[in-house]
């Protein structure tokens, strides 16, 4: 590829992230297609679309889940390709999956650490360091909008809320630039909600390039300072805070293909229904 | 800001009592049915007949415990991390085939032949962990597999090799002395006899504990096992720890073979059965660990060898008929069951609101 000259200059910093027609397949079908996007550090970008717009291909691209096919995908200006999601980690792009990532099982502690534990001591008597652990759990938690976490209660015991701020504290903590969040399909009670926003909105604070795919238009024009609207793996809006209202969002959201393609499909089926 | 004015619906929990929460994580243990079935155990069996109570009871008692507990250790290891391992009690019987094969008929000194045969035992090891970890076929089958060669192999080539299924009169070999001393020994105390595989239990039992709960390779195991898909997206080499766990109860096997070889001066290619190898997992699992992985205890894995051992021998001296031992350890099974799934219950309850 030809170098690119910006016209604004190399003093302007590059968007943290940024996708440059990049194209992903799954055989034949395209699952994301000549897609151009930028998420930029310091904001929030919701993702919005239907079941099968190309969100979760995003997610797995931007997590190294996924590799791309075609196009680019820059991080801080740099072309990358991750072939793990160790990689993306390392590169400072942390994922909060819908599952969460989270061991039920194991305490507070040992899931803020998992994979990356603090130890003490050389080889055979390498050891934990637990009171670092526990200290910095509590800690990172408190940043996040959990403060009084036992450590040592198994992560079953925290809420869904919780969790979510469970995995974006650590996110925070293994100094992530970028994170992407995968919104649970499951419905939040607005106790959850709140944590999660308060999680996210902190993680803003920190200067991070936040994503976040989420299937509630009211609530991400709550939170998000821009959207990106897909359809059919491409983009089908990119807009500002300013731009659009909650219901224009909520209209673009649910109004758009879902409800015409039910309306053609009923209409088809049952005739009498095109009267209405 | 937000964060100053939003309510924490986590913090509820800090005014809970100091002593109900300690009392709380103590029946959250997951070695406490052990416990309770231990000192029930002994309580009903020290009344019936206070034999068991002497210096000779408690050598036999403790002896029988060591080799199971040795096995039930590793095996509660791995069966935190998700997988089972029939195969152990067959890489004893093998291993120490190989050790004496080795010395017996190939004229070898001691210790290059447990160093040969420890080897051999790493490799079935290997083999097990990494078709495991490479084809995602369950453990149970893949073991049992392993298994049943192993079985047949050590079987048939036994008797190629040595002309009949025992191989016997060690004892001379050079190097017998030493590695006597350090599998055989015995230390008189009354009218028991205490073996130095009590020690080893011992050992073992310590070193599991510490490393499952204090080292970074023990929170990957406990996270195999209890999340592989989030512990794999975090970057937790779950795979590498897989086959080191596969590894680990290949040389329990191979240990427990060792030290019945050093004890009998000779060994029997007889059948171990596949009874061995679900001893190990009872014992696991009276022990405290879910079959489903992500949890459990190693302690409480030798407090079920210790259990399991003072009902067989609690049975045979209290004269009663033998084959209610199995019937026993059936029940005694089902309660660790009942009592890990109210553990389990209790630990996803969501008690802090």
């Amino acid at each position: 590829m030809n170098t690119v000259v910006r016209p604004e200059g190399t003093a302007a910093r590059p968007p943290l992230l940024e996708l440059r027609r990049l194209t992903v397949r799954y055989g034949n079908v395209d699952a994301l297609s000549r897609l151009n996007a930028t998420f930029a550090a310091g904001e929030i970008t919701c993702v919005l679309g239907e079941n099968g717009s190309g969100k979760s291909t995003l997610v797995s691209v931007l997590s190294g889940l996924q590799r791309h096919d075609d196009g680019q995908l820059l991080l801080a200006g740099e072309p990358v390709r991750f072939r793990s999601p160790r990689q993306a980690r390392t590169a400072g792009i942390a994922t909060v999956w819908q599952d969460l990532a989270v061991a039920p099982l194991l305490s507070v502690w040992r899931n803020f650490f998992l994979g990356a534990e603090p130890t003490l001591g050389a080889w055979p008597l390498r050891r934990l360091d637990l009171d670092t652990a526990r200290a910095v759990t509590v800690r990172s938690m408190a940043r996040v909008g959990v403060p009084g976490v036992d450590p040592d209660a198994p992560a079953s015991a925290l809420q869904a809320g919780e969790r979510q701020s469970l995995a974006i504290a650590r996110a925070l903590h293994f100094g992530a630039r970028a994170l992407v969040l995968d919104e649970p399909t499951t419905p939040m009670t607005m106790a959850r909600q709140t944590l999660f926003g308060q999680a996210v909105l902190a993680a803003r604070a920190q200067g991070l390039a936040i994503v976040l795919v989420t299937n509630n238009p009211r609530y991400a024009h709550l939170i998000g300072d821009r959207f990106l609207l897909l359809a059919g793996g491409q983009v089908a809006g990119n807009l500002t805070r300013d731009d659009v209202d909650a219901d224009m969002l909520t209209a673009l959201m649910a109004g758009g293909e879902e409800l015409s393609t039910l309306t053609a499909t009923l209409t088809a089926l049952h005739p009498e229904l095109g009267d209405r | 800001m937000i964060t100053d004015r939003v309510p924490s619906f986590g913090a509820a929990q800090t005014d809970v009592p100091r002593g109900r929460r300690t009392a709380r994580r103590a029946l959250a243990r997951p070695s406490l049915p052990a416990l309770v079935g231990l000192v029930l155990a002994l309580g009903v069996f020290a009344a019936h007949d206070p034999a068991m109570l002497t210096w000779g009871g408690m050598a036999t008692v403790l002896d029988s415990a060591a080799l199971l507990g040795i096995g039930g250790v590793a095996v509660a290891l791995l069966l935190i991390a998700g997988q089972f391992d029939l195969s152990i009690g067959v890489v004893a019987v093998a291993s120490s085939l190989v050790t004496a094969l080795l010395v017996g008929n190939a004229g070898w000194s001691v210790w290059p032949a447990l160093l040969a045969s420890l080897a051999a035992a790493l490799a079935v090891g290997v083999v097990n962990g990494v078709l495991v970890v490479n084809t995602g076929l369950p453990s149970f089958l893949v073991t049992l597999s392993t298994y049943l060669i192993l079985q047949g192999t050590a079987q048939a080539g036994t008797h190629a090799l040595a002309g009949s299924a025992r191989v016997a009169g060690l004892d001379d070999a050079p190097g017998w002395a030493s590695a006597a001393a350090v599998f055989g020994a015995t230390h008189q105390v009354g009218e028991g006899r205490f073996r130095v595989s009590l020690l080893w239990w011992v050992g073992v039992t310590a070193l599991g504990a510490w490393v499952l709960w204090r080292t970074r390779f023990g929170n990957a195991v406990f996270a195999s096992g209890g999340a592989r898909r989030a512990a794999h997206e975090l970057g937790v080499p779950v795979r590498r720890t897989t086959v080191a766990l596969f590894c680990l109860t290949a040389t329990a096997g191979w240990l427990l073979g060792t030290l019945s070889l050093v004890r009998l001066g000779g060994v029997q290619a007889t059948t171990p059965g596949l009874i061995s190898a679900v001893d190990f997992i009872v014992v696991a699992v009276i022990g405290g660990c879910l079959l489903t992985g992500g949890f459990g205890s190693i302690i409480g894995a030798s407090l079920g060898a210790l259990l399991y051992a003072v009902s067989r021998e609690g049975i045979a001296l209290a004269g009663w008929d033998q084959r209610w031992f199995q019937a026993l350890l059936g029940v005694l099974l089902l309660m660790a069951l009942l009592a890990n799934g109210q553990v389990r219950r209790r630990l996803k309850a969501v008690p802090r609101s």
